[in-house]
């Protein structure tokens, strides 16, 4: 048993028990963890058959089979974080158009109370939009429509 | 051809912190032209500049937190479109646009949808040197050309749109570096807007002054040529999430 063999183990070990915790406490969602469940698998697998590795180098002309794993490593983890980073693009743009949503929200709720005065009284003060609920929109204001 | 006097105009004036100047920005434009709708949308200020906005008698709209220019501006076109205005005409908080050419810039909207207020257009003193000032030419000249007539102060802040751009700029207004003005204008070109500039002169700043050491202004020579070959080639709409949201 050399070194590499039980690196690899207790390094895919550790990671699937993390992985396994946050899925359990809800930290993380299936979709994020499936990447990094294959990602121990393969580590695992080089591990046990530390063969592959050496055989994959030989058939690919890499002379120290070490660079093709840390060049497959590096490409992965790579890819991950652009994936990473489109992620984040999607989510900012998200929280964009809500906060803009927001924004235009509290506007039109602050221009009905300012058109009703009689509502004024009884709409709680509530800014974080926990005021009252209505199903019926109050009438529009007699602006001209186009 | 005149302004159409049924058309009804919007202000948008997008605030970060501008709480000292914006009451008399906003009072200016009252005295200017007391007939239009002044929305003030305050991108997410810590100095009160909503209430300042608010109490000089604005509409206020308050971005939760920091969007910069091109999401206050986004929130201001859409609201343009819910209530139904006919003309957005966006002016900066820290009072450096003339509201007295306010008009101008609505009039010219008879003959183009875009219509930009430009500082180097004959009018004014606002001179610019170094990498800046190759930037600012390198964006005229390639927006220039793409538009069809000269145009040579596109990173103006101080711009009118008709309806046909505002629904366009409702759905699509870049939060970008730069996509407020440029990239702005690229997809106001490439859905079929007209553009168009007008000579105004601008005012010195009254808080703050624009950066002009000689890094920084390259920096901003870098970002420029990004930001506009980005956006000639971006697959264009660049956010299709978001797509088709608004409906005039």
């Amino acid at each position: 048993m050399n070194s590499t063999f039980t690196l690899g183990l207790i390094g895919g070990a550790i990671t699937l028990v993390v992985l396994f915790e946050m899925l359990r406490r809800q930290r993380l969602r299936e979709k994020y963890a499936v990447i990094w469940v294959v990602v121990v698998a393969a580590t695992l697998t080089l591990a046990i058959f530390p063969g592959l590795l050496s055989r994959a180098a030989t058939a690919l002309g890499v002379q120290v089979p070490a660079n093709l794993l840390f060049f497959g490593a590096i490409m992965l983890l790579l890819v991950i974080s652009i994936q990473l980073s489109y992620e984040i693009g999607r989510l900012e743009e998200r929280t964009r158009t809500l906060a803009e949503e927001v924004a235009l929200l509290r506007l039109q709720q602050e221009s009905h109370r300012g058109d009703h005065p009689s509502h004024a009284p009884d709409a709680p003060d509530a800014p974080d939009g926990r005021g009252p609920h209505e199903v019926t929109e109050p009438p529009e204001e007699p602006g001209p429509t186009a | 051809m005149s302004e159409r006097p049924d058309q009804r105009v919007l202000v948008v004036i997008p605030a970060w912190n501008e709480a000292g100047v914006i009451a008399s920005t906003i009072a200016e434009i009252r005295a200017a032209r007391p007939d239009v709708d002044i929305l003030v949308v305050d991108d997410g200020s810590g100095d009160g500049t909503a209430d300042a906005a608010d109490a000089a008698g604005a509409l206020v709209a308050r971005l939760p937190y920091n969007l910069g220019v091109g999401g206050a501006m986004r929130t201001g076109y859409r609201y343009a479109l819910r209530e139904g205005y006919d003309v957005v005409v966006q002016i900066d908080a820290d009072g450096q646009h003339d509201p007295l050419y306010l008009t101008e810039l609505v009039t010219g909207l008879a003959d183009a949808d875009v219509v930009i207020g430009a500082r180097f257009a004959g009018e004014g003193s606002y001179r610019a040197s170094g990498p800046r000032r190759w930037a600012m030419w390198l964006l005229a000249r390639v927006l220039s050309r793409l538009a069809g007539v000269r145009l040579t102060d596109v990173t103006s802040g101080f711009r009118a749109a008709n309806r046909r751009a505002v629904t366009v700029f409702a759905d699509h207004y870049p939060a970008e570096y730069l996509g407020d003005t440029v990239e702005s204008l690229v997809i106001a070109l490439r859905t079929g807007c007209s553009v168009q500039q007008l000579p105004v002169e601008m005012r010195p700043r009254t808080i703050g002054q624009a950066s002009q050491s000689p890094l920084r202004a390259t920096v901003y020579l870098a970002r420029a040529v990004i930001a506009l070959g980005l956006a000639l080639v971006r697959r264009w709409p660049a956010a299709t999430e978001t797509l088709g949201q608004e409906k005039a």
